[in-house]
């Protein structure tokens, strides 16, 4: 008796839970909708919140949610995925641009002055926290890495002292950008290939001699893009990419190199600086000429006017 | 009056996982980021103070058969399925709270810290309301401590340079025994 009381007691209280649990989960079984199951399978799985969701799971949600989410959020599985998306909410994907992280600084160990060496862990948030880096330029590139860690692709390397994208494996998931204290990274079009690699808002002076590579914010490319697509603000140059034609006119002109451009090679790049230069020189002989011209007919004039008066 | 002692006891004097080092295992676990560190707690106190309501009546049926023993398997057995019943009430009824606190509830089910305050409930003769009292206080006091743990961490994974050898879970180890020992200055608040 003392054996078969507990024995039958734990075996009532365990039935009893089974029981109840079963039906439970009959009764509160909830409905996945079949489009969030679909769905769900097609996006990679990635779980890095590039497209502005808690996961994959959450971005599926949002778009059973409410349909005029756009399929073209995952930059992860790019346009096949969101082709894919798109067919199973029966709508069209629009046009997708690929996008990719671009660093704006190219203070390189022999662009960018030193303030102190720095010899500590290796984390870019810590070296900030020491007046700003150890590069004398406040804005520039740590160098330490955090965004190199922060990527799940080993899309991003620090090279010289600078975090470099790789533009092949980069899938603009913007966890780079996040994870940089500095603000550096920003996500661009991949089509956008002329860019101003400079984020010193300093002065003129001051930014160049933290880094011979600064934007200075002089406005020469400003005068010498054909298109307009250049404004100087804050002592930086920014390039609109809707009006860039990516002649490279800006980069052959820019006194300090800050303009990166990855589309022509250095051969051409070349060919464009010459041009400009001979068409710089055209100019400035044409402006010779009229200036010589002008005081030619000024003195012509005055002394017609002096001869008037003598006679 | 007793209530009160009840809860600050088990929130400073008592307090779980600092002093009585139940339920490391989330302690050390969800400690990572203030957000889930905080849900975690809630779900902790709201399972504790669930848990206790039902068990301590099978208590006192177990000791109506005289086989007060078999506390602790019936308690996890019990517990368990209650927990599994609450996530899928919860994921039919209120989806809003459970966003929030249901991905904490697997991980809770079999918490010694909760099975812990249904048997301390117990064994300190509490009646059925101080029973829920001290459970809410257990609770209270669990999320406090995941509250400055989380704190801590997060000034302490990205802040400080800490040697290669202690890095991860040998650090939190050492910074959980130091907050340990901070919390020990609250013994004999009460004696």
């Amino acid at each position: 008796m003392t054996i078969i009381i507990p024995v039958a007691l734990v075996v009532i209280v365990g039935l009893l839970a089974s029981c109840m649990l079963s039906f439970a989960s009959k009764v509160f079984a909830v409905q996945e909708d079949p489009l969030f199951v679909d769905l769900r399978a097609e996006l990679p799985g990635a779980n890095c919140g590039g497209c502005g969701f808690a996961g994959c799971d959450d971005y599926a949600h949002a778009l059973v949610d409410n349909p005029e989410t756009s399929c073209t959020k995952c930059s992860v599985g790019g346009p096949a995925v969101a082709k894919k998306l798109a067919s199973l909410m029966g709508q069209e994907a629009g046009d997708l641009e690929k996008k990719i992280a671009f660093v704006m600084c190219n203070g390189t160990s022999d662009n960018a002055a030193k303030l102190y060496d720095y010899e500590d862990m290796t984390s870019c948030k810590a070296a900030k926290q020491l007046f700003g880096g150890s590069k004398q330029c406040p804005y520039g590139c740590i160098g330490l890495g955090d965004c190199v860690e922060a990527c799940q692709f080993d899309a991003i390397r620090i090279i010289d002292g600078v975090a470099v994208v790789g533009r092949d494996y980069c899938v603009s998931c913007g966890a780079c950008a996040k994870a940089c204290p500095q603000k550096l990274i920003k996500i661009i079009p991949e089509s956008a290939k002329v860019q101003v690699r400079c984020h010193n808002e300093q002065k003129g002076a001051d930014a160049k001699k933290a880094c011979s590579a600064a934007c200075i914010g002089c406005g020469m490319c400003a005068k010498v893009c054909p298109k307009g697509a250049i404004t100087v603000e804050n002592n930086l140059s920014v390039i609109d990419p809707a009006k860039c034609i990516k002649c490279g006119m800006c980069v052959a002109k820019c006194p300090t190199g800050a303009i990166q451009d990855v589309l022509h090679t250095a051969e051409q790049k070349e060919k464009i600086k010459n041009a400009l230069k001979a068409k710089e020189a055209k100019e400035a002989e044409k402006r010779k000429e009229a200036a010589l011209k002008a005081k030619a007919e000024k003195e012509a004039a005055a002394k017609a006017a002096a001869e008037a008066k003598n006679g | 009056m007793k209530l009160i002692i009840i809860i600050i006891s088990m929130v400073l004097v008592n307090n779980y996982p600092l002093a009585q080092f139940l339920g490391i295992c989330p302690f050390l676990g969800v400690s990572k980021d203030l957000d889930s560190s905080v849900g975690m707690g809630i779900a902790v106190t709201f399972v504790m103070v669930l848990a206790t309501a039902v068990t301590w009546p099978i208590q006192q049926l177990l000791n109506s058969f005289g086989i007060g023993y078999l506390q602790t398997v019936v308690f996890i057995l019990v517990i368990a399925a209650l927990v599994q019943l609450v996530e899928m009430f919860m994921k039919k009824s209120m989806p809003a709270l459970y966003k929030s606190l249901g991905i904490f509830l697997p991980l809770i089910t079999t918490n010694c810290a909760v099975l812990g305050v249904c048997i301390t409930n117990i064994d300190s003769n509490y009646n059925y309301l101080e029973s829920l009292v001290n459970a809410f206080g257990a609770g209270i006091g669990f999320l406090f401590a995941m509250i400055i743990m989380a704190g801590v961490r997060s000034k302490l994974v990205d802040q400080s340079r800490i040697p290669e050898s202690f890095r991860g879970v040998p650090i939190i180890l050492i910074t959980a025994a130091i907050l340990s020992l901070s919390f020990m200055g609250f013994n004999g608040m009460f004696s």
